[in-house]
């Protein structure tokens, strides 16, 4: 028996389930009309890949502290490997294959999922990570280490997400205050091993095939990112 | 370091390093509650969580219905689900790409 990774059914009111819906299918269509502008023909089994190694890591739990686990939410990772368009569309795949099959978060919840986990933790990874990039030099370390940045960031913004959609239609009759405080705490933990986890895969893929990170794109030398590696040896 | 992999080759490691994570690294996971459901339980409204619609699925909570060894069940569920998410994402992925830009061979 493992623990669930996602919103169930019944913490959010049917109502908010179901506005929030609307916004998931909503980001859904741009992430296809995107996607389809954005993703060149190397990326494509990339994309297919990230959405299986986002399936497997999130199979991770691994303690935080007393009594409490977290995993890979794996939304910066996707948005720097495969762009945020093709992110949003694999982290839904993971979802809805996560609810549908391993009956883990809520069919009613899936929305609220989708729109925390793929619209709103990958909103803001690719946020981050661009707006960082630009400041940083360019370099496969400032690749690394602004992934690990929007990689840490993504998780508390996910869990606030949460926080209000818990504020408009929560079930529970707690006070938002202490769900907020609990909430953004615990996650703002999880962020530092998200943080850390996406930072390392990165540094993997820039080593092995830089050509095939999508947010390098621009940030690394051309001869990095062109097919045939470059003629000259050069010095180290 | 001139030579790198070809991408058929970084994918199908891709796919192998998937495999053994969700197969075999996953029975080593821990079994606490994640972030939200801890959250849920401290504050109190863990109880309003209902049962999902296919909360009766033979591979609910990452398990296989009727398979005893919990290595075994959690094993066989990490990897169908890599199957699965492999067939789904792929699948969805190169029939995005079918269908754009250039004209349609047909």
């Amino acid at each position: 028996m493992r623990p669930a990774l996602h919103i169930p059914d019944g913490f959010i009111d049917v109502p908010t389930s179901a506005a929030v819906w609307v916004i998931a299918v909503l980001g859904i269509a741009l992430a296809l009309r995107g996607a389809r502008r954005q993703l060149d023909d190397s990326l494509i089994p990339m994309a297919g890949l990230t959405a299986v190694f986002i399936f497997a890591m999130q199979m991770l739990n691994f303690p935080v502290a007393a009594g409490t686990s977290g995993h890979l939410i794996g939304a910066a990772l996707a948005a720097v490997l495969i762009g945020p368009w093709a992110a949003v569309l694999a982290l839904t795949v993971v979802l809805v294959v996560q609810a549908l099959f391993f009956a883990d978060g809520g069919l009613i919840a899936l929305g609220l999922n989708i729109t925390n986990l793929a619209l709103v933790a990958v909103a803001v990874s690719w946020l981050v990570f661009s707006l960082l990039a630009r400041l940083l030099p360019k370099s496969p370390l400032s690749v690394i280490i602004t992934a690990g940045i929007a990689g840490f960031l993504s998780v508390p913004v996910a869990a606030l997400a949460f926080v209000v959609e818990f504020a408009l239609g929560g079930t529970g009759a707690v006070p938002l205050a202490t769900v907020f405080t609990a909430m953004v705490g615990v996650h703002l933990v999880i962020g530092v091993i998200e943080g850390i986890v996406t930072a390392l895969v990165v540094a993997a893929v820039l080593a092995l095939r830089p050509d095939l990170v999508f947010g390098a794109r621009g940030l690394l030398p051309e001869r990095m990112l062109t097919l045939t590696p470059a003629r000259a040896p050069k010095g180290v | 370091m001139s030579r790198r992999l070809s991408v058929t080759v970084f994918i199908v490691l891709g796919l192998l390093v998937s495999l053994l994570i969700a197969g075999i690294v996953s029975h080593y996971a821990s079994a606490s509650p994640d972030g939200l459901e801890f959250v849920a339980e401290q504050e109190g409204f863990l109880d309003t969580a209902q049962d999902s619609a296919v909360a009766g699925s033979p591979l609910a909570d990452y398990g296989i219905a009727g398979v005893g060894d919990p290595r075994l069940s959690v094993g066989l569920a990490g990897i169908l689900g890599v199957i699965v998410t492999a067939a789904v994402g792929f699948g969805l992925f190169w029939l995005l790409l079918r269908g754009r830009g250039t004209p349609a061979r047909r």
